[in-house]
């Protein structure tokens, strides 16, 4: 095992007919990530339906529901390692109706696969998933082009593809983007590169995956962090410690640096950075420690400690793009619980400006109402402030959830603009 | 110049630090699942890293069937006593006693499925509003669809077709009187990391998993351990393998397997050339395609 093996999760969002599930199956399949019991299991399925061979997608059944509708309903997570990295994919389903899915998939990702049939080109289904992928800041893309052995591995399909995804991809956030023609059924450019495509010179699926460049997705310039928890261990050896528990949102910190804590906006200097394992020369994004600084302030859960020369706005009222994930739909003026970083508070929706077509990119400006799926530009007012960065520079000081007061549940996920 | 990025295992063990720290921010009363096995192990090491220097936070709660490995206890009572920690269990024989279950009849019977009902006693005697576990996504298809932090209603069940959709590192732990959640901070760790883990913290871990000589019986393709409380078919015989167990579980259901991994170096090894998923040797998992799922929506753990 590598000791610098990175940790890169993917989405890949998909409906029943482009091939996902068989996708994700020859990934784990050929990167020999399947047990032998499973396999067999597999075996024995795909008998019983009468199928020739095994059939890949059933790797990727999960629910009974799931099971018996052959449908993905819910995000599921899968795991594979090879000797350069490990993996953590979120497999989602890619029908409209399943938008908030695709949606929380995307959340945690570095990396989308989008999948087109290389018979159909780009479609609704496939705007919507880079629209959901650019409005998430994923920031790598990945069109495979699947089916290829269907078109007789012909070059044009792919060139085709690419023309169209990109006439409509120029309207969107998308930094980096891969194009890779492919047979999930096959196992053509998806672990080992295909015979039946001389024309293509770029890498396999599994190969793009273990050499993307990373390391640079995280913001390094931002200095947050937002004080989970603070330590008191009153014991001895530790009478007088208070440590700031959390884990860095972005930028670096060190002893010595001198930081503000928002909102109330005192100032201090770090002490130490301090962990389990010893105390540190830095910490940076995502690991997890413990800061203490010179001057004891009140400093409490939903602080945020960040650098003094580089702070987030402090505000009330943001303006978000929000996605409804309740299958209530959001109610007028009401108040919710906004969860942001370690921050609770209460907001109201004070005005939906307007909702996005996600299949069009068109904007609706006379449709005032948000219902499951729906994403919409609204402004929010809170009752106390926020520390916020826009979400396309800080993915964790940039995104919000609303929580319904009446239900407890989790109704509607924001980033912020 | 420094990496500013993290290996994989560092980024794990970051989120589950992570998700410590929310679950003892946003509970009144959590408590760890402690079985025993290396999973709840990890989660209690992660634990007193987590909330260095103060001591661990949790309580750890264990759900006796009766039917332990006797090293299993032993080493349960070592590390609370280390720890300093409180130690709560929940009996499933004083659930027979009580007549809250009935023992399973025939060859097969198990004490798993009553745990449930021992365990979801407890979780409300004890007025816990979040039980902290060492379940994994790569486990079981059930279980790959786990939340971090997952709602159970006031009769302890999941409802994973109606799970509250969890985005970023932003968690939601409301919940109503009588009703609690389930945390899983190493949600995103495969059996194979774990193991590696293991090895690099140089964590202790009970003798079953390494390599031993044990009185073993084959049932079920699996090397299950001669126990009092086995019961003998007329062509079963006992024999002396060497073994090792790959999960630990109740005595009557967790198979062993052949090996001669007698360190944590050989058992990585060993690990990452399996071509078995570990849950292939419980028999609990096996009696149907959806016997997680079924027990997990009951409040299995």
């Amino acid at each position: 095992m590598i000791d610098n093996n990175q940790l890169l999760r993917f989405t890949t969002a998909g409906s029943v007919d482009d091939g996902k599930s068989t996708l994700i199956g020859r990934l784990l399949y050929d990167s020999k990530s399947i047990f032998e019991d499973q396999l067999e299991s597999i075996e024995n399925t795909s008998k019983q339906k009468g199928h020739e061979g095994v059939d890949l997608a059933l790797f990727t059944d999960g629910l009974r529901d799931e099971r018996e509708q052959g449908i993905t309903i819910d995000v599921a997570y899968r795991y594979f390692t090879t000797p350069k990295r490990k993996f953590i994919i979120a497999d989602t389903p890619g029908h409209i109706q399943y938008t908030r899915n695709m949606v929380t998939g995307a959340s945690t990702a570095n990396a989308a696969i989008i999948l087109v049939d290389a018979r159909h080109g780009v479609i609704e289904q496939t705007r919507r998933h880079a629209f959901i992928a650019s409005l998430l800041q994923i920031p790598h893309i990945i069109v495979c082009i699947n089916k290829m052995d269907l078109v007789d591995f012909k070059e044009e399909a792919y060139q085709n593809v690419i023309a169209q995804f990109e006439a409509f991809s120029a309207k969107l956030l998308v930094k980096d983007v891969h194009f890779i023609p492919i047979s999930a059924l096959m196992g053509d450019n998806v672990v080992n590169r295909s015979e039946n495509m001389d024309w293509y010179q770029g890498a396999p699926l599994l190969h793009t995956l273990e050499t993307m460049h990373i390391s640079s997705d995280i913001n390094k310039v931002d200095a947050r962090f937002p004080v989970q928890t603070v330590l008191r261990p009153q014991r001895e050896g530790f009478i007088d410690y208070r440590g700031y528990a959390g884990r860095v949102a972005s930028g670096v910190f060190r002893p010595g640096d001198e930081v503000t804590v928002l909102p109330s906006g005192f100032t201090s200097k770090i002490a130490s950075i301090d962990t389990y394992g010893g105390a540190l020369e830095e910490a940076f994004a995502p690991m997890s420690v413990s800061i203490t600084l010179e001057d004891d302030i009140d400093i409490s859960r939903g602080d945020m400690l960040v650098r003094s020369n580089n702070k987030p706005e402090v505000t009330q009222d943001v303006e978000v793009m929000l996605c409804w994930l309740n299958s209530s739909p959001a109610k007028d003026r009401a108040k919710y619980t906004i969860r942001h970083t370690s921050n609770d508070q209460k907001a109201i929706v004070k005005e939906i400006i307007y909702k996005i077509d996600i299949n069009t990119l068109e904007r609706l400006e006379d449709d005032k109402t948000m219902s499951m799926n729906d994403i919409c530009k609204v402004k929010l007012r809170t009752t106390k402030p926020l520390c916020v960065d826009a979400y396309r520079d800080n993915r964790i000081t940039g995104s919000i959830i609303l929580v319904d007061d009446a239900t407890n549940e989790t109704v509607a996920a924001g980033m912020i603009v | 110049m420094s990496k500013y990025y993290l290996n994989y295992l560092d980024e794990l063990e970051s989120e589950a630090i992570y998700v410590l720290r929310e679950v003892w921010a946003q509970f009144q009363n959590p408590v760890i699942l402690f079985s025993g096995g290396k999973d709840s192990i990890v989660v209690t090491h992660l634990a007193r890293k987590a909330f260095y220097p103060s001591k661990i936070p949790f309580s750890l709660m264990h759900v006796d069937t009766g039917h332990n490995f006797p090293e299993t206890i032993k080493f349960r009572d070592d590390l609370v006593k280390e720890l300093g920690a409180n130690l709560l269990v929940g009996s499933v024989q004083e659930s027979i006693d009580q007549g809250r279950v009935a023992e399973e009849k025939g060859k097969n019977a198990t004490r798993n499925a009553l745990q449930i009902t021992t365990l979801l006693d407890a979780i409300e005697s004890n007025k816990v509003d979040c039980a902290i576990g060492g379940g994994r996504r790569d486990e079981e298809k059930a279980r790959a669809k786990e939340r971090f932090f997952s709602h159970r209603d006031e009769f302890g069940q999941w409802d994973p077709k109606n799970q509250r959709p969890e985005l970023w590192n932003l968690f939601n732990g409301k919940y109503f009187q009588g009703e609690h959640l389930r945390a899983f901070p190493i949600s995103n760790w495969t059996e194979m990391d774990v193991w590696n883990y293991i090895l690099r913290e140089n964590i202790a871990i009970p003798s079953l998993y390494i390599a031993h000589e044990r009185e073993v019986v084959w049932r079920g393709g699996t090397w299950i351990p001669n126990s009092e409380f086995l019961v003998l078919e007329d062509h079963e015989e006992v024999v002396t393998k060497k073994i090792r167990f790959r999960t630990l579980g109740d005595i009557t259901i967790t198979g062993g397997i052949e090996s001669d991994a007698d360190t944590l170096e050989k058992i990585v090894d060993e690990v990452s050339t399996m071509r078995q998923t570990e849950r292939g040797n419980r028999s609990d998992d096996k009696r149907s395609e959806s016997a997680m799922e079924d027990r997990k929506r009951q409040g299995y753990f």
